[in-house]
Order: structure tokens, then sequence, then C-alpha cells
């Protein structure tokens, strides 16, 4: 009934008892009727609105998701504050459908109620921290709907939605896409201000922001995606933001789309229009896929059209013409016109082919159509006016033609032109201005017009034949019912013709109707469209769609770039459903950070000499970082869906390699006093899950490096032994991890000849013993390193720690984020061994 | 919530089109815009309130055609009407509040059953509903176009590579343009979470290709091998175009002598169309039509194999040829009636071909080999290879 348009709001009540029905089809058709009349029944809706309360608490994730779904789609303004708990909720569901029905709910909200905003940005902003790539898109249009100008909340999770980019689903890329492009143009400089900056002087050279770059990289993959919107987004986001010289990688995409449904063509021939103007270039090699077949809908064939005419240039002119002239030949009437057009904007482009064109479009009007033939006079006009002289042939010829041909356009078009050119044509204008003048009140005011004007014009160069004709002319026009024409006439018998009132202006009339006038440029009706976004409605329609954002211009100054740094305690903030799914991811991700980690250890150990040198270490800190986030991007592209097998390999290509890396010698523990806080900060923004990782980075003495407990106090009666990874290269041994160890005598009696003894060794692990300790005083804390060489497992070292009174049995089991050894490696190097 | 007079300019710029074809896809009104897409003779249209890509919803629209048909086998306004019910469902389950929200159909398939006979006889007798109760798996997984839990009997992958030929030939005979786009479509029923990889024997061949989302784009960057989980049932694993450096081989010519006199109510009318460079395959399936210029008002026709036909509304001629024999060449010959006293029309029509080869990639593309990994069974493997024309027009 619905479907059928009828008004079906009188069986409201009947239809919402069914809500609580068990049958399942039913309870969503029930939905679907709610979701269309509540707003008209608000009372009665209220009903409807427990049931779906003791939804959202079900522990079916499809059902707390279809009530979250419905409840936010009733547009009842009572029920604000509950579909406000129930959204809040919902963000920190457990399920990500749950999370992303919220991120769904959050503009339904807001567009019935937009004092909401604040609550509900918080909401986006809790919701844009999600990791999964089910959320992500649902939230980045929360976001464009709600509040598309807090840029600031994007900093933070920036490199994320990058990276997750390519898993999320295709809709969702579509709008995280237009967000980022955004974004760029506000947090980015322009690759292409090179050019101009260099006159400016003084400035910086460029360099592109490693962020942006990361953008670029990990959109450009999405050209390949089947989804024609995708397509057109990354298109437009290269157009926008990529450096000159890396836009053309577009194009070969979009002249694939080509080949999809019309209404596709249709929208990316027109941005193709915008485009190629700009840059001709880039589709140049395409040319033939412009080329028009007989079967294409017109509309297609007229942007085709564009596209060619915009594409040409002195080389492939040739090849043009020769196409528009089998166009010209096309049934569809509509497309011969334009092609003509297309003829006339090509000629003026191109001076070479000026005299080939006006050529060919003079043969046109001897065509049999005369549509055909009053389109080329028109064009034919405009291609004149650039060089008049030479062409008093064809003038003379297109004044023949006034006898036959009806179109107004036309007629009006040769008039101006035997007017404006009379000179050269002295004999036949006059003949013209009398036939004219026979016909004057059968035609269109746009004729009339300008048989005003030849007149005119004709009683200043020539007054003696035409006087008489001009007279009756503008008689006749005194009396047209149009009251344009009778202003003109009036105006110009006052101007043109001698009476003892007129006085100066009389003298100037010749100068006024025979002035030099500027020929017309032909230009493209896309010129003027590249200030919309491209890809957007408003570009498609040429005009402001409502909510059209405009694409802000590049900033002269780069903002600052750390912002978008991830701080740690972001991540310590989440909730403990959060982590309980990190851990799932935590083998892959944690493998990349550990190789990113340790390099930066290796940076930073080096700067640490002088706080000069630290400083200067910052940005090299920074490079590496972008290396650990691109082996993070890599990995992180399709490694997702695969699970468990490209992160073994990525694990073996990380620990595999140590042995030839020479690592710096162990250098003592620097000390933290004099490493300047800019640099923490910098190092904290580095990791990227895990806390404890980036304070050890800079030195066990800040005392956050997560230490184990090998032995507790009360079990080594007195004795406490706590162990940490150093991650420090063991000096005697590469494949060995270095294990320092916190040994604590916490007895009143001395402890001698501590030392590790009989160990265990379990299929092929090995230990290196640290040098016996002779004696430890009460209360004394003594530091030793030593070397446990786990074979890349994960199973646990046991051996026994002695003393000169007791054994103890110990075991370190080291988490795999600490088997990793610090690798440079290239990119190709990466590929190859995760190929591996 | 919306009132149906906004589908009143469509209705408008519907009757303003002279063809359907011609109904622009983007309609600005006072307060709304419409969107439209063409398919199946129906129109489908969007109504949309502020700013949004367009091709976002286009492609979206395109997506709804695409499940239907995938449902009811047939999109059509018959098929619409009949299963409306579901239909509601689907669009419920597509979209929320205006953004897409599952548009895997194999997702679909698990939330709302497709309608098929037997279930209908099922559920009126037990009751039970096409909607499923439970949150479909894949959703949440990592592979978010796979269902899990898939059994079959009989293990079996199939690859279509399907090539089209679109060309646009001149009146002497000379290729205009000329390229190749092909597809590989899939039929994949295998049980379980099957990872395969197919290679090519000439991977270069490929200029410019795009994926099924399941497609891993690392490992056919550094090694050329398409590596992916199917999805279950049909799907396109991937569409390509073949570089424009290669000469494409034109499996076809034709003959054609199409003349109007001045003055005479009379035309001629004749096409051969005749094999080149098959490769010792033979053609089948050869359709040729041409829209006929307004002028003419019937044609007398003698074809020396298969049937034609004129429809002397539309002006379109068609004959369906059928298999080439090489040694005795398909032609169509006769005369053409003209409107009396009308002058001759100014352009010949353009002819468009299709056609048909089996067990050919006319770009030479051959897969080298399929590998599964992940399950323990041995697959049913098998390739087809096919050409047909694309957009295929001889210019006379």
């Amino acid at each position: 009934m619905i479907a059928r348009g009828k008004n079906a709001s009188d069986l409201f009540p009947a239809v919402v008892k069914n809500v609580a029905c068990k049958n399942i089809e039913v309870k969503k058709l029930v939905y679907v009727y709610l979701v269309r009349y509540a707003e008209e029944q608000q009372d009665l809706a209220l009903l409807s609105i427990s049931t779906f309360q003791r939804g959202l608490k079900d522990p079916n994730q499809l059902i707390r998701a279809s009530a979250l779904r419905v409840l936010s789609s009733i547009r009842v303004p009572i029920i604000v504050p509950i579909m406000m708990l129930a959204i809040k909720e919902a963000a920190s569901d457990m399920s990500p459908y749950v999370r992303k029905t919220a991120a769904h709910a959050i503009p339904k909200l807001y567009s019935l109620d937009s004092d909401q905003k604040d609550q509900l940005i918080e909401v986006i902003e809790k919701l844009l921290a999600d990791k999964t790539t089910l959320v992500a898109g649902s939230v980045v249009m929360a976001f464009e709907e709600v509040c598309p100008e807090r840029i600031d909340l994007i900093h933070k999770n920036y490199r994320k939605l990058c990276n997750l980019l390519i898993d999320v689903e295709e809709w969702g890329q579509v709008v995280i896409i237009n967000m980022l492009t955004r974004y760029a143009r506000t947090q980015f400089l322009s690759p292409n201000q090179n050019a101009e900056a260099a006159s400016l002087a003084k400035r910086k050279p460029y360099v592109m922001d490693p962020d942006h770059r990361l953008l670029l990289r990990n959109t450009k993959p999405l050209l390949q995606s089947r989804n024609a919107a995708v397509v057109m987004a990354v298109a437009q986001l290269y157009f926008h933001l990529a450096p000159k010289a890396e836009v053309g990688v577009i194009a070969k995409a979009l002249v694939r789309l080509l080949r999809s449904h019309s209404e596709v063509q249709y929208v990316v021939l027109q941005n193709v229009a915008t485009m190629s103007i700009k840059r001709r270039g880039m589709f140049e090699p395409y040319l033939k896929s412009f080329y028009i077949r007989s079967t294409d809908p017109t509309q297609i064939k007229i942007l085709k059209l564009e596209v060619l005419t915009n594409l040409a240039n002195e080389t492939n002119i040739s090849t043009i013409l020769r196409e528009f002239q089998t166009y010209i030949r096309s049934m569809d009437k509509d497309f011969v016109a334009a092609t003509i057009q297309a003829i006339g904007r090509c000629a003026t482009n191109i001076g070479k082919v000026r005299d080939t064109c006006l050529n060919g479009l003079v043969q046109l009007l001897s065509n049999r159509d005369e549509l055909v033939v009053a389109e080329s006079v028109v064009v034919i006009k405009k291609l004149l006016q650039m060089q008049p002289a030479q062409h008093s042939e064809i003038i003379k010829h297109m004044a023949k033609l006034t006898d036959n041909i009806q179109v107004p356009m036309a007629r009006a078009s040769i008039l101006w032109l035997i007017g404006e050119y009379c000179e050269h044509v002295p004999k036949i204008a006059p003949d013209v201005l009398r036939k004219m003048a026979k016909s004057f009140t059968n035609e269109e005011d746009i004729v009339k017009l300008q048989v005003i004007n030849l007149a005119a014009k004709l009683y200043l160069t020539n007054s003696k034949q035409s006087k008489l004709l001009t007279q009756y002319v503008l008689n006749l026009a005194k009396y047209d019912q149009n009251y344009d024409i009778r202003d003109r006439a009036r105006f110009i018998r006052q101007l043109i013709v001698p009476t003892e009132k007129s006085g100066a202006l009389n003298k100037y009339a010749k100068k006024l109707f025979l002035a030099q006038k500027p020929a017309p440029i032909l230009e493209s009706s896309f010129k003027d469209r590249d200030h919309f976004q491209l890809g957007s409605l408003s570009h498609l329609l040429n005009a402001k769609a409502v909510g059209y954002q405009e694409l802000p211009d590049w900033p002269d100054e780069a903002p600052d770039p750390s912002v978008r740094n991830v701080e740690v305690p972001e991540w310590t903030k989440c909730t403990s459903r959060e982590k309980r799914k990190e851990k799932v991811e935590k083998p892959f991700y944690s493998d990349s950070e550990g190789e990113s980690g340790p390099t930066e250890s290796a940076d930073s150990g080096e700067g640490l000499g002088s706080t000069v040198g630290c400083q200067a270490e910052v940005p090299r800190v920074d490079e590496g970082h972008e290396r650990g986030m691109l082996a993070w991007s890599t990995a992180g592209h399709r490694a997702v869906p695969t699970g468990l097998w490209p992160a073994r390999a990525l694990l073996t290509a990380c620990v595999s390699p140590c042995p030839p890396v020479t690592p710096p010698p162990p250098q003592p523990v620097p000390t933290s006093n004099i490493v300047s806080t800019s640099l923490v900060t910098d190092l904290e923004g580095l990791t990227l899950t895990d806390t404890s990782l980036a304070p050890a980075l800079l030195s066990p003495a800040l005392g956050a490096l997560r230490s184990y407990e090998l032995l507790h106090r009360m079990t080594g009666e007195g004795l406490s032994v706590e162990y940490c990874f150093s991650r420090r290269p063991f000096p005697h041994d590469a494949h060995m991890v270095a294990v320092q160890m916190q040994i604590c005598n916490n007895t009143d009696a001395e402890v001698k000849s501590l030392r590790i003894s009989a160990p265990k060794p379990l299929s092929g692990t090995r230990i290196h013993e640290f040098p016996e300790i002779e004696s430890l005083a009460p209360g004394d804390t003594a530091s030793v390193v030593m070397g446990i060489d786990f074979c890349d497992s994960t199973q646990a070292a046991n051996f026994q720690l002695c003393t000169h009174t007791r054994h103890f049995y110990v075991s370190i089991q080291p988490p795999v984020g600490e088997l990793m050894a610090p690798v440079f490696m290239s990119e190709n190097e990466f590929k190859k061994e995760q190929g591996e | 919530v919306g009132s149906r007079s906004v589908c009143d300019y469509f209705f408008e710029a519907q009757e303003r089109a002279s063809e359907a074809e011609n109904v622009p896809p983007v309609i600005p009104t006072p307060h709304h815009y419409l969107l439209s897409v063409y398919r199946h003779k129906i129109f489908f249209v969007a109504v949309i309130q502020s700013e949004v890509p367009p091709l976002f919803v286009i492609e979206f629209l395109h997506r709804v055609v695409d499940t239907f048909q995938d449902y009811f086998g047939i999109c059509s306004e018959v098929m619409i009407k009949d299963n409306v019910v579901v239909v509601y469902e689907v669009l419920e389950e597509m979209l929320d509040n205006g953004f897409p929200l599952a548009t895997e159909s194999n997702i679909l398939k698990e939330l709302i059953k497709p309608p098929t006979i037997l279930r209908t006889v099922v559920n009126t007798i037990t009751g039970s509903t096409n909607v499923g109760d439970q949150l479909p798996t894949g959703q949440l997984s990592v592979v978010p176009w796979r269902r899990t839990g898939v059994k079959y009997t009989n293990n079996e992958a199939y690859f279509d590579v399907i090539e089209e030929i679109d060309a646009i030939i001149d009146k002497s005979g000379s290729t205009i343009t000329a390229e190749i786009q092909g597809v590989i479509d899939a039929c994949v029923k295998l049980t379980g979470m099957p990872d395969l990889t197919l290679s090519f024997m000439n991977p270069r061949l490929l200029d410019d290709v795009s994926f099924h989302p399941c497609v891993r784009f690392k490992r056919w960057e550094s090694e050329r091998i398409l590596s992916f989980i199917p999805p279950d049932g049909n799907f396109r694993l991937l569409s390509y175009h073949v570089s424009a450096q290669n000469l494409v081989a034109i499996p076809v010519y034709v003959k054609h002598n199409i003349s109007f006199r001045d003055g005479s109510s009379l035309g001629r009318f004749e096409i051969t169309v005749g094999p080149k460079q098959t490769m010792g395959k033979t053609i089948e399936g050869v359709m040729v039509s041409s829209q006929m210029p307004k002028g003419v008002l019937n044609m007398s026709l003698t074809p020396s194999q298969g049937t034609h036909v004129f429809d002397p509304v539309t002006k379109l001629l068609s004959w369906d040829v059928g298999k080439i024999n090489p040694q005795k060449l398909p032609s169509l010959k006769g005369t053409m009636s003209l409107q009396a006293g009308a002058s001759k029309p100014d352009e010949n029509p353009t002819i468009n071909l299709q056609f048909k080869i089996q067990q050919l990639a006319i770009s030479g593309l051959k897969v080298n080999r399929l590998d599964m990994y992940g399950e323990k069974y041995k697959p049913f493997k098998g390739i087809k290879y096919m050409t047909k024309a694309g957009k295929f027009q001889v210019r006379t």
C-alpha cells in the first residue's frame, strides 16, 4: 500500500501493535511502516519505543543494531534523549556492527534536533578513534554531516584513516577520500607552487609532507577499484592534491570508466571535460577513446565532442577534423549542430586550420538541412569576424542564402555580417536590405533588430541608395509590437538622420556603428567549472548544490604537522573492549612497530651525546617514523584479510636478517636528563599502540621500560630479581637477545657467588650467562646483562639462578616484540622479503 | 519523508526526451536533485537533497539493479511488483538514511533469502520467513564478501575469459579505433575458505585492470598473480583493458553497398559479412543491425542465410546471420523503397555488428594455472575463452 503511494496512516495503531510480533518478516515490514509514518502520528509511535529499548539490550547484535536503526529513524522529537542515550551506549558496544549503526544514527538525530551537536561531536570523536574498518566509513560520513568544520578531530586519526582506507568498504572509501581531500587542502602546502614560489624567492624548497605522500600513496591502488565512485573520488583527490607530474595516472582509470553504463559515462565525461581544459596532455594518448559512436545517447556525444575539442592541438587536429566530418553527416541534428560549433572552436584555437575549417563550413551551407546551415552560418560569422578582409566571396554567398534560410538566428547573423562588412559587398547590401524591408513585418524580433542595424549602417556608408529604404524600415519599426524594436528605431532615427535638433552625436554616428568590433572568443562552457570540487554534484550542475563545501585553497604556510602524531594517552584511554580486540591484531601490528621502534632507538641513541645533537636528530626520527609507517602500510594493505600468513612472513623477514646487521656497539645507558622534552614528546608520538614501547626507546633509567619479575622477594628468600629486555644488541652473539637483570638483595646478609647454572636448553635455546657476581651487600642492587637465544620462538628459557646457599628455578618467556631486531631495509628489499 | 510529487519533474524530462536514453541522468529541481539510471527499460530514480558525489548515487543505483537481477533472475516491472515485499526488505538492508549499508549480494542473500518456488512452498507450510535472523558473519569478518560455512559436494571453479572488441571501421574498411576490453567472470562453488591463485602466461598484455575487492593488490603489483579468497557463486573477478600498442586483429569484415538515388524511390542495399583472421575458429551468433534513415519506408531483401526483420516504425533493420561459413559467405541483398518525393538522406546508416567466437581470446591472453590453498579437497577447474563484439560499428 505504501508502495502504491496511498496514505496508509489510518491503520497506524493496528500496525504498531504488530511490532512485538515474533515473525521477523512482519517485524521488518512494521519497521518500514513505522519509519514512514511515525512523524505524523507521534503519540502512537511512542507505544513502540519500549519494544526498541528492549531490543537495544538484546544479546543478538543484529537485533541490537536494527532496533537502534529504527529507533533513530523515527522522527519524533520527544524521544531525542532516548536516542541520544542509545547512540552513546551503542558507540561503545562490543560489536563493530552495532557501532557502525550508531555512527549511522548520528546524522539522523542531528537532522531531528541540531541542539545535540556538542554531544554528538563527542560520540563522533570517540568513534573516529575506532580501529575497525567497518566503522571508519560510517563515522566519517557522520562527521561530514554533523561537523565538517571540526577538522581538528581528524588530526589524530589521519594516519590511521589513510592506512585503513584500502580495507574500508567501498562506499565508505568515497566519503573518506572526499573528506581527506578537504583535509589535505587545509593542512599541506601546494605541491605545484614551485614555479610561482621560486619568483617569490626566499622560500624553502618545497618538500612534500610525509603525510601528504602517505595519502597519495595509499589512495593510488583504489584507482583499480570496480566501483566507479571510488575511482572518481581518487581521481579528484589526485587532481586537487597531487603534484603535476603525478596527476597523469588517473587518466587511464577514468578512460576505463567510459566503458561503463551511460550514466557513469555522463558524469565522468563532465569531469574529464573540465580536467582536459587544464591538463590537456593528460588525456591526449587516449584521444581515440573519445571518438563517438552512433549509438551513444546525445548528451554523451556532446560531451565527448567537448573533450575532443579541448584536446585538439596542432598535431592531432587533422585526425580530429576528419572525425568531425563523419559526425556532421549524423542523423542526430542536435549533435550535428554541436559538431559545427566544435569545428568553430577548433578553428579559433588553432590558426593553422582556420581556412580549412572555413571552407568546410561553407560547403555545409549547401546542406539541405536547414538547422545545419543555420548553425554553420552562425559559426562562420564568428570566424569571419577574425579576418573579414579576405572573405568577401563567402559573404556574398551567404547573402544569397537569406532567401532560403528560415532560422531566425542564422538570418540575423547574415544580416549582421552584411551590415558590418557592407563596404566589401557594396552591390549586394542594398539589395538585401530591399528584400528584408519587404518581409520586415513577418520576421522574428531578432531579425528585425538586425534589419534596423543593417539599414543604419547602410545609410551611413551608402546613403544615396539606401536612404529611402532606411526611412521605410524605420517607419515600419516604429509601429512594431515589440517595444525593444520601437526603441531601437527611435534611437537610430535620432542618431543618423540629420535634423536641426540633433547635435554633436550625429557626427559620431558613423564611428559608433562602424567601429572595429573585437572578435568573439569561442571557449568551452567548462572553463569556469574548475572552482568546484571535481566529482561533486555542484560541479556537474555548475551551480552550488545545497550543502556543498568549497574546497579550501592551499594554505601559505603548512600548519603544524605534529598534530597528526598519535599521542599515547589516546590509546590507554581506550576501553577495555578495544584492547581485547586489539589482541587479535597484535601479532601483526606489533611486529612492524617492533621494527620501527628499535630503528628509532638506534637513531636517538647516537644523538643522545649532547642536547644539540639530539635536537638535530629529531627530523631523522621523523623520517624513521615515516619508514615505520611505510612498513606498516605496505603490510597493512592486504595483509588484514589474509590473516596470519603474511604476518608470519613479515616476522621472519624481520627476524631472519639479524646476523648481517652490524649493530652499533652497545652504549652505556645514556643518562636521560639531557634529553630535551621535545624529543620525548616526539618519540612518544611515535609509538602507535603499545604504551610501554615509547619510553623504553629513551632509556631504562626513565623507569618506564617494562620489567618482568623473575624471582619474587618471598620465593627468593629475600633475593628479588627483575628483568627487562634492554633492546640493545647482545655484544657476544648477534643471535641472542639481551636481557638486563636487576638483582636486589633484600636480606640482611650478604649474598655470595650469584651465578646462573645448569641451564636446561630447550631445543636449541642457548643462554649466555652473566659473569658471576662475587657478592652482593644487603640492600644493594646489581645490574647484569645476559644473552638468550630464543631461536625465534616464544618458548620460555629455563635456567637456575644460584647463590652460595640456594638454587632457584626460573624461566624467562619473551614477548614476540622483544625478539625483533632493527633492520634497515629499502622498500624493495622489504617487498622481496615479504614475498618470500 | 518526501512526497511523490518530486518525481513529476522527472516524468516531464522523460517526455521531453525523444528517446529513453536521452533523459539526462541528473535533473535539478527547486528543492531536490533527481539522479536516474536506465536499465532493462526501467528508470530507477534517486532523490537527493544535498551535495553528494553523483557517481556515488549512480553506482549505487546500478548496484541495486544488479541485486534485483541476482534475486529475481530478471529485473522487470512485473517482477518488482510481484516481489514488492522482498524489494522493500532488500532496499531496507541496502540503505540506511541514505547511506549504503550492505551491497554485497553474498551478505544480502544471507540476510534475506532469495525467493524460489521451493522456498515459497516451504514457507507457506511451515510459516517461516525469508528473513535470516542471524547476522551474516561476513559483515564482521575480514573477508566481507564471502560467507562462512559454505558446503558443496562437487567443488568446482569456472572462469570465463570474455573479451570484447570495440571498434569503429570506416567506409573504406580501415580501422579507426579498435580496442579490446576483457573481463574474467568466475563461478566458484568451493567448500570452506579456499585461497586461490590464478596466474597468466602473458600478464604483460593487461594494460589497465580493475579488481573485485577480494584480489590482493600487492601480489598483483609485485608478481602479476591474482591471489584471492573468492566470494561464493558468480562474480566478476577482474576487468581489463589490453594495451593500445597491440594491434587488434579484427576477425570479421563487412562489405556493403548502400546507395540512394535522388528522385528515385528505390535504393539499393547489399551487405556481405566474411571472416578475417579468426585463427581457425568459426564465428557464431552474428547479428547485423542498422538504423535506417527516416525516409526509408520499407525494404525487400533476400538473405542467403539467416532471417531478417525490418521494423518500419523504428526503421531498425536486424539480420540474424548465425554461423559464418567461409566457403559460402552470407549476404543480404535487395532494395529499399523510399518515401516518394523526399530527397535522399544525407547519411548512410551505420552498421552495428555482433558476433561471438568460442574458445578464443583475441588478445592472446592465456591463463597459466589455478592453484588452491587452504582447503584439502581437489576442486574441478575449468576455463573458457570467448571473444565477442562489443561496440562494433561500421560506418558506411
